[in-house]
C-alpha cells in the first residue's frame, strides 16, 4: 500500500535561528486519521505547514507518490486540505459561496463549476443556507464548517486540521467529531484535546522539541506522556476548586 | 459602526437593493455631476434633487432620519470651507456648498446602503477599477469587523484593570498608544496567517472570482430614467 503522506529527515530552522524540526519521520496510509500531540511550541503546526509547500525545510517529503517540489506544489495542495485554527484567517472573502469557491477557482475550474463544487461542499458540511452570507455574520461553529467546506470543495485525499476544535462550544465540537468521522479522507489532526482524538484518531504521534519522539494508539501514546487535562496533580485540581 | 450600519441596511429586498451595482454607480455619478455643475442660485433644482434623494431612501426602506444624521459625517468639513465663503461676502455660495456636499453625503450613503460590499466593488471591478485597488478595499472591509472586535477587547481588558478613569488621563492615553501598536503587529500576523491559508488552497498570485453580476434590462431602464430625468431639471 503506497502511503499518503512519507516524510523523511525533516529539518526546519527559523530565521530567529529557532529549530522547529529536528529529523522527523513520519507516514500517513490512506483512510487513517493520526492525532498529533505535542507542547505548544514543540514544531506540530510548523511540520504541517511543510506538507504542502507553505514552509521550506531539509529532507524529502512524498504526498501521494509526488516528491514535494516546485514542479509539484500545485498538485499537492490540490491532494492536502489544511483547515487552521483561526477560522478567520481562511475565510478572506466578502461572502461564504465566494469563499469556498476560492480553491477550485485557483484549481482551474470554471467559475460555473466552482459554483457547483461550493454549494456540494457546503451542502456537505450542512452550510448550504450560508452561501450568501458574510463569513463575520456566522458563529464560531458555522465559520469552521465552511472553513472545511473550502478545503472539501477542493476534492483533497487529505484533510489536515490544526485544533480544530477551539473556540467551539461542546455541542459545536460534538457537531464537528460526527460531521469529521462522515469524511472519507485520511486526516491529520493537530490537538490537545485527547478525547477529542480518542473519538477521530487510528493513531497517535507526539512532539518534543521538533522531534517526532513516539506513535501508537491514542490511548497509548495519552498514557505514556500523562497527556490529559485529568492528569493535574490532586492538590492542584484541589486549590483550583477552592480559588473558584 | 458605520459600517456595519451600512452593511445590515445593504441586505434588503427593495426595487433599489435589486438593481445591478453598476446601474445604481452610474446613476450616483450622474447625480453627483449634476449637482456639482448646478448653480448657487437654482434652489429649486437644489430642492428637486433633494426631494429625489428622499424618495430614493424611502423607496429602499432605509431609515430616513437615520441615514440623514449619518451623512452629517461631511459637514465639519464643508461648514469650514462655507464659513470662508460666508466671510468673504458670498452667503448664496456658501450655503450651496454646504448643500452640495452633504446631499453627495447622503446619496453615497443611499447606493452604499442599497448595495452589499462585495457587489459594489464587483461592479467597480467590471467597470475598469484596477484590481488590486478593488481587492485591498475587500480585505479592508473584511478584517474591519475582526480588527474592531479585537480592539475592543483590549479596550475591555485595560478598562478592568484600571482605577477611577479622571485620575489617570495620561496612563489612559498610554494605554491606547500600546494598544494601537499591539493591533497593527497582531493585523501584521494576521496578514501572514491569510497569506498562507490562500497559499494552502492553490493560491498562485492571481485572483479568480466567480463575478456573478447581471446588468438586466430593468437596470438599464433605472439608469436611463434616473440619467434623464437628473440631467432634464439641470437644464431646465
Amino acid at each position: 500500500m503506497t502511503p499518503l503522506i512519507q516524510v523523511r529527515g525533516l529539518h526546519f530552522q527559523y530565521e530567529d535561528g529557532t529549530k522547529a524540526l529536528d529529523g522527523v519521520d513520519f507516514t500517513l496510509d490512506p483512510g487513517e486519521t493520526v492525532a498529533l500531540f505535542g507542547a505548544n511550541g514543540s514544531g506540530k503546526t510548523t511540520f504541517v505547514l511543510h506538507l504542502n509547500g507553505i514552509l521550506r525545510g531539509q529532507g524529502d517529503i512524498t504526498v501521494c507518490g509526488m516528491p514535494l517540489g516546485k514542479e509539484t506544489l500545485p498538485a499537492v495542495r490540490a491532494k492536502i486540505g489544511m483547515v487552521f485554527q483561526d477560522s478567520d484567517e481562511q475565510l478572506f472573502m466578502p461572502t461564504v459561496l465566494d469563499d469556498v469557491a476560492f480553491g477550485p477557482l485557483n484549481l482551474g475550474s470554471t467559475p460555473h463549476a466552482a459554483i457547483h463544487l461550493a454549494e456540494a461542499a457546503l451542502e456537505q458540511v450542512g452550510m448550504q443556507h450560508a452561501s450568501g452570507k458574510a463569513p463575520y455574520h456566522l458563529s464560531a461553529g458555522e465559520k469552521k464548517r465552511v472553513a472545511l467546506a473550502g478545503v472539501l470543495a477542493m476534492n483533497p485525499e487529505i484533510l489536515v486540521l490544526d485544533e480544530p476544535n477551539t473556540f467551539l462550544d461542546p455541542p459545536g465540537q460534538s457537531n464537528l467529531v460526527h460531521l469529521l468521522k462522515s469524511l472519507p479522507q485520511a486526516k491529520l489532526i493537530i490537538t490537545h484535546d485527547t478525547h477529542f482524538a480518542a473519538a477521530l484518531a487510528t493513531r497517535a504521534v507526539f512532539f518534543e522539541k521538533g522531534k517526532l519522539v513516539a506513535e501508537g494508539p491514542v490511548d497509548e501514546i495519552v498514557q505514556r506522556f500523562n497527556w490529559r487535562y485529568s492528569a493535574l496533580p490532586a492538590d492542584l485540581r484541589y486549590s483550583a476548586q477552592r480559588r473558584f | 459602526m458605520h459600517h456595519v450600519h451600512l452593511d445590515n441596511w445593504s441586505h434588503g429586498s427593495s426595487p433599489l437593493h435589486a438593481r445591478d451595482p453598476r446601474a445604481k454607480i452610474l446613476a450616483l455619478l450622474v447625480f453627483l455631476i449634476v449637482l456639482a455643475t448646478t448653480p448657487p442660485n437654482a434652489a429649486l433644482t437644489l430642492g428637486i434633487d433633494a426631494v429625489l434623494l428622499v424618495s430614493g431612501i424611502l423607496i429602499a426602506g432605509l431609515p430616513l432620519g437615520n441615514l440623514l444624521l449619518r451623512a452629517m459625517v461631511v459637514l465639519p468639513f464643508s461648514l469650514t470651507f462655507g464659513l470662508i465663503s460666508w466671510l468673504a461676502g458670498d452667503r448664496l455660495r456658501a450655503l450651496a456648498l454646504v448643500e452640495k456636499t452633504y446631499l453627495s453625503a447622503a446619496a453615497v450613503l443611499l447606493v452604499v446602503g442599497t448595495t452589499s460590499l462585495p457587489a459594489l466593488l464587483s461592479g467597480l471591478e467590471r467597470m475598469g477599477a484596477p484590481r488590486m485597488l478593488v481587492l485591498v478595499a475587500q480585505f479592508i472591509y473584511r478584517y474591519l469587523f475582526v480588527i474592531s472586535e479585537q480592539a475592543q477587547h483590549m479596550r475591555l481588558a485595560a478598562a478592568s484593570r484600571q482605577g477611577d478613569p479622571r485620575f489617570h488621563r495620561k496612563g489612559r492615553f498610554r494605554a491606547a498608544a500600546g494598544a494601537l501598536a499591539v493591533l497593527f503587529a497582531r493585523s501584521y500576523y494576521r496578514a501572514d496567517g491569510i497569506h498562507r491559508a490562500m497559499l494552502a488552497r492553490a493560491f498562485t498570485g492571481r485572483f479568480q472570482l466567480l463575478n456573478s453580476l447581471r446588468f438586466r434590462f430593468a437596470d438599464g431602464i433605472f439608469l436611463l430614467a434616473a440619467a434623464a430625468f437628473l440631467i432634464l431639471v439641470r437644464v431646465q
